[in-house]
């Protein structure tokens, strides 16, 4: 199958692997599916995350001063494979796949269970990188737009798979008071080439804003709202991201 | 072609990719028109002070008893570097393009300061992104900055040094990109960022080039330069490169030691990687993880090199060899005793190599040392460096 088939609009969470341990994350995984996730992306911390606000810059930092490594991670997501029924993302810059091995990488993602990864410093240019290898691993990776792709959108769009990462807004990742419904024009444009899913992502905290942005698309990507809660609870956080996702989910249906 | 060899390409996030396109189309564009590059010459000539003399260092020569020394002197350049060569180039195609606004990243503070002098020249607001430690350690540079109209911003991210003011300001890119064009100061980041750089950089060979067949007749034996990112040494070599006979030799800081973790040689202690839109050499972990680097010299305190140098590298066109601070420290008094020019302390990393290198050739050889900028900004920090206090 070449996209994910989600039933009504879907509600991805993303946390940061090993903050603030990697105990609890996977206790996040497992309570996040339970509260009504449809996929859960899961990020492999690195050392200089361009993309990144703040909030998931510090996140990034508290787990890899913890130590976590990308072994760690994958070694926790085997832990639970059986448990876990619900699609599993990865999201890393370019350089820890790379270094790692992509081919190495590939083949521990297939064998933990992860069906897409997405790589936010690597365009759609850039992709032969690692396709190969994630196509000899049937692993997704996921295509991102931006407001400013413009004729860009086509291509992106013709060749996108898993489900389309749309960026809300100009800037990195964090909590915005203003949306503006600028993606939903783009998603409309993207729709007549292709029909991938389009998941909105980047600015999401509240459910007003995730009602609004499922109205014009697929469903809602939510991080730093989530990050900041586990920065607030740190270990006690699971329970707390339950209740939130349940809000936000009930919010888009 | 965004790549050198296997090295290069465009690895940032999809936002900005219709900002480099339209840069690379404007580039390709403007690069020959007659009108841009005269604007481009008569600046370079009455405002920056091109050509750059090249200066037979007669002391030197005799102190060394081996090849003829000659000095390319960048740090007689307007702003006291090369970085104005690439500045003024890229200033004038952002205005060309429509932009108003300037931002930067700067290590030692050179670059920032030719970015803000010539934003005050073309009338553009313009922000400089400093890592925070960089702006203690080149208080006076931040000074000169605001003073050309600049707003400089610490950056508190990370190690606090010129890796993180460069991600700080792609990601302030990110965030505002119609008005907006981010000069890069070095050979790094995304294709068609170490192209265009390496073009108005270029002119440091040709130069020489010229210069040095003027005086001797014939071409140097070698060519001797610092590299962080790699723009003056990119620079130095580019007209070279077909030259074979012509040896390349960069300095890399080496900090402490290449056998401590206390360096930034991504040459020689790296390996391949993908960082900052640009696959090449980087001191990393096996994870990854892009590794804290130290060098005494701001500008050369970079985990990466430029893609360009790491084809020059992998192809043996060029030699990359550590310089630690201890022979950099003292390559800059050994230049400022013997021939009154005192180089930044980048710049003393490609003395220290040279005077290495001398040992090994003959009176008929010719080398060519860049020194990229002057020293003045360096001194406090030499002085601390020796444990002299200059406050009462």
């Amino acid at each position: 199958m070449k996209h994910f088939n989600f039933k009504n609009k879907a509600f991805i969470p993303f946390i940061t692997a090993g903050d603030p341990d990697i105990e609890t994350t996977k206790e996040l995984i497992i309570t996040m599916q339970k509260a009504g996730a449809d996929l859960i992306e899961i990020g492999i911390p690195f050392s200089d995350p361009v993309a990144e606000g703040l909030t998931i810059q510090q996140s990034t930092l508290r787990a890899l001063t913890k130590g976590i490594t990308t072994d760690d991670i994958f070694e926790m997501l085997k832990s639970i494979k059986d448990k876990i029924t619900i699609p599993i993302a990865l999201m890393t810059y370019i350089n820890p796949i790379f270094t790692y091995g992509t081919e190495k990488f590939m083949k521990h993602c297939k064998e933990v269970g992860v069906s897409a990864v997405i790589v936010p410093d690597m365009p759609f240019e850039e992709k032969n990188e690692i396709y190969d290898e994630c196509k000899a691993q049937d692993i997704k990776l996921i295509s991102l737009i931006a407001i400013t792709s413009k004729e860009r959108l086509e291509k992106i769009a013709k060749e996108a798979e898993g489900f389309l990462y749309c960026v809300s807004s100009l800037g990195v990742t964090g909590v915005r008071s203003n949306l503006t419904n600028d993606i939903g024009q783009i998603i409309k444009q993207v729709k007549s080439y292709s029909d991938v899913p389009c998941m909105i992502g980047f600015g999401i905290s509240t459910p007003e804003q995730a009602k609004q942005m499922s109205e014009i698309s697929d469903g809602v990507i939510v991080g730093s709202a989530i990050v900041k809660i586990i920065e607030k609870y740190g270990i006690n956080s699971p329970k707390h991201v339950e209740e939130y996702i349940r809000v936000m989910k009930n919010a888009i249906q | 072609m965004t790549r050198f060899g296997d090295f290069g390409g465009q690895f940032l996030p999809e936002t900005l990719m219709s900002a480099l396109e339209e840069l690379e189309k404007a580039y390709i564009h403007y690069k020959n028109d007659p009108e841009f590059l005269k604007e481009l010459n008569y600046l370079s000539k009455h405002y920056a002070n091109r050509p750059s003399t090249l200066y037979f260092a007669k002391r030197m020569t005799q102190n060394l008893g081996g090849p003829k020394i000659y000095l390319k002197r960048e740090d007689l350049n307007h702003t006291g570097s090369h970085k104005i060569n690439n500045v003024l180039g890229q200033m004038l195609l952002a205005k060309k393009m429509g932009k108003t606004r300037i931002i930067a990243e700067t290590g030692a503070g050179q670059h920032g300061v030719a970015t803000a002098t010539v934003a005050a020249l073309l009338g553009m607001e313009c922000e400089i992104f400093m890592g925070k430690e960089d702006t203690q350690r080149q208080a006076l540079n931040v000074f000169r900055m605001e003073l050309l109209g600049a707003k400089v911003h610490p950056v508190t991210s990370g190690t606090q040094t010129l890796k993180d003011a460069v991600s700080e300001t792609f990601r302030e890119w990110v965030s505002r990109i119609a008005d907006t064009h981010y000069v890069i100061g070095s050979v790094v980041g995304p294709h068609p960022f170490p192209l265009i750089v390496r073009d108005f950089q270029k002119i440091i060979s040709e130069e020489i080039k010229q210069q040095i067949l003027e005086v001797e007749g014939k071409l140097p034996t070698a060519v001797v330069a610092c590299v962080g990112g790699g723009s003056n040494a990119m620079g130095s070599f580019y007209d070279f490169i077909e030259n074979k006979e012509v040896k390349l030799y960069a300095a890399e800081a080496a900090g402490q030691g290449v056998d401590t973790p206390y360096h930034a040689a991504s040459v020689t202690n790296g390996s391949i990687g993908i960082f900052h839109g640009m696959k090449s050499y980087f001191c990393q972990n096996e994870y990854g993880q892009i590794a804290p680097v130290h060098s005494i010299s701001a500008g050369l305190d970079y985990p990466g090199i430029g893609p360009e140098h790491a084809f020059l590298h992998d192809t043996k066109r060029a030699t990359y060899v550590p310089i630690t601070d201890d022979e950099a420290v003292e390559a800059f008094y050994y230049l400022s005793k013997l021939e009154g020019v005192i180089p930044a302390i980048e710049s003393a990393h490609s003395v220290a190599l040279a005077l290495k290198i001398a040992k090994d050739m003959s009176k008929d050889d010719i080398m060519v040392i860049t020194i990229s900028g002057r020293g003045d900004k360096d001194v406090a920090m030499i002085a601390k460096y020796k444990g002299i206090n200059l406050e009462e």
